[in-house]
């Protein structure tokens, strides 16, 4: 045989052998099985751990939360979207109590108003509904309540309610000094409620003579209102829903 | 055929023109190749880390870090092909074909979904980094459309100038597992793909990081992670879906904006979903058939 040919024998028998050991080096082992991938790839990615648990495995020892929460409005809302995942506690109970969301930052995710949400989605502007409340004070989370037309004053005065619960006429309630029309809930700025035109009518208790209701057990401060106060009405210089003492 | 002549080229130049040692470089040359092919079979069997992607032996490092990998979860005995392994157990692709429906009309812009995704994946916290994000269009009376999508929206939305606008709405956007895809299309190296049930998943353990994909793909899903330097997207959370589950964020949607179900199933919520709404999908004119459906999407949303 020629020198040339033999050499070139040589050459591409060790060209075909490096050819066949990359393919078998370097090619992983499951690659083409399925396709021009790595079919063991699938499996690594399905053994990935899973964080949350889904609302079937809450159900399973949550039955009557479940039941609360399918019969009202957050039937869809699922338990981890509020209370995070819990894929760890639904494994062993024991080992970790998911959060009980507190204050109002995790509600106005959802509920917060913003003209982009749909038409229609309840929604509240955070500044002035009921600020510092949580919201879990007056709605139950896992049935809440649809918006109603407010039976008492709190529902919009909230504030004055408030502030009027730890003050001296606290057991006074609004309608003792404001008439207020049905139509006032409906529309409120419709029908406006009366404030006390007159100093009488403050009189009618505060007077040196008056009779208070019989239930007001408090000694009721007295003025003479002939020399008191001059020409005003008595809520141009006291806040009824907050008198001070003297 | 070029190759191999020049190789030799020198040799027989050598031995015509009576050089020095002939012998000595011709036994070098037949001596060094073989040589040098068992040092490169010696390093590719058992040298290399599994987190070296470095220059051209990267395939055999990350083959090299993935084989000890498949060995040691699967049990002793039953050291088969990937589809035999336990996570798949009892699972049978070719009986699902997975699809995505969004009703548009019903996204609050919540973010529940992006922060389910970030936690169930783990995906960085930080705000370059989405499998799936929400989108808020405003549409000004001006006729100008604003997008914005502050931290993907899984802290909300801040407020906008209410007389400005036209008319505006979420859209929520993730992977839209393509039956076409363009991102398998151009990975060089076969990491990325799409299983039988119509799922595109990325193989990180052999993906060198190029950002080919990342580049291809027409609705921006795709990142490459920081740490790990490979591509990153979407799965339909497919290790959940593997034992029954529906995605992190379908689950986690509190309006049910979010469908999932079987594409080719005659009653799924899927199913009905597509019957009783009409149905777009994202970039169509791009034949990528999207397998994430919107209904009552805006024209305005591309």
């Amino acid at each position: 045989m020629r020198q040339q040919v033999s050499r070139l024998t040589v050459l591409f028998v060790i060209l075909i052998g490096a050819l066949v050991a990359a393919r078998i080096f370097l090619v992983p082992e499951t690659f083409g099985e399925l396709g021009h991938f790595r079919a063991a790839a699938i499996g690594d990615i399905a053994d990935l751990q899973v964080k949350y648990a889904g609302r079937a495995a809450c159900a399973e020892c949550h039955t009557d939360v479940e039941e609360t929460r399918l019969a009202g409005r957050h039937a869809s809302v699922s338990c981890e979207a509020c209370h995070g995942p819990a894929a760890d506690h639904a494994e062993d109970p024991m080992a970790r109590q998911p959060e009980k969301p507190v204050g109002r930052a995790l509600c106005t995710l959802c509920h917060g108003y913003d003209p982009s949400r749909p038409t229609g989605f309840p929604q509240i502007d955070p500044a002035i509904h009921n600020p510092l409340q949580p919201c879990t004070a007056c709605h139950q989370p896992h049935a809440p309540e649809p918006p109603v037309t407010p039976e008492g004053c709190s529902g919009c005065h909230g504030q004055i309610a408030r502030t009027k619960a730890v003050s001296h006429h606290a057991l006074l309630p609004c309608t003792t000094c404001h008439t207020v029309e049905e139509e006032h809930k409906l529309n409120p700025s419709a029908s406006r409620p009366t404030k006390p035109a007159a100093r009488s009518f403050c009189g009618r208790c505060h007077a040196p003579d008056a009779t208070p209701p019989p239930d007001i057990i408090q000694q009721v401060p007295r003025v003479d209102l002939a020399t008191h106060g001059g020409h005003y009405v008595c809520w141009q210089c006291h806040y009824p829903h907050f008198p001070e003492l003297r | 055929m070029k190759g191999p002549e020049s190789e030799t080229m020198p040799d027989s130049r050598a031995t015509g023109g009576g050089a020095n040692q002939p012998v000595d470089r011709r036994e070098f040359l037949s001596r060094s190749l073989p040589a040098g092919w068992v040092l490169l079979a010696a390093f590719t069997g058992c040298g290399g880390e599994p987190s070296a992607p470095a220059g051209g032996s990267e395939a055999s490092a990350r083959e090299a870090g993935s084989a000890p990998d498949s060995g040691s979860q699967a049990p002793a005995s039953e050291v088969e092909t990937s589809a035999a392994r336990d996570p798949l157990a009892g699972y049978d692709p070719s009986q699902h074909k997975y699809a995505m429906a969004i009703d548009v009309d019903r996204c609050i812009g919540c973010g529940r979904c992006v922060e389910a995704c970030k936690t169930e994946n783990d995906v960085p916290r930080e705000p370059f980094y989405f499998r799936t994000w929400i989108e808020r269009y405003v549409i000004q009376r001006n006729g100008n459309t604003v997008v914005t999508s502050p931290n993907g929206g899984i802290s909300g939305f801040p407020p906008v100038e209410e007389a400005e606008i036209l008319r505006t709405f979420f859209v929520p956007k993730l992977c839209n597992h393509c039956d076409h895809p363009p991102c398998v299309q151009v990975c060089p190296v076969g990491a990325t793909f799409k299983t039988e049930d119509g799922v595109v998943l990325v193989d990180h353990d052999y993906c060198i990081g190029c950002r080919y994909c990342i580049q291809a793909c027409p609705y921006g899903a795709r990142f490459l992670h920081p740490v790990t330097r490979t591509a990153e997207k979407c799965t339909f959370c497919y290790h959940r879906l593997v034992k029954g589950l529906v995605p992190a964020c379908v689950e986690m949607c509190p309006t049910q904006a979010r469908i999932f179900g079987e594409l080719n199933a005659r009653s799924s919520p899927l199913a009905r979903f597509q019957r009783m709404h009409k149905i777009q999908t994202l970039k169509s004119h791009l034949n990528t058939e999207p397998k994430v459906l919107y209904a009552n999407l805006d024209g305005e949303v591309s």
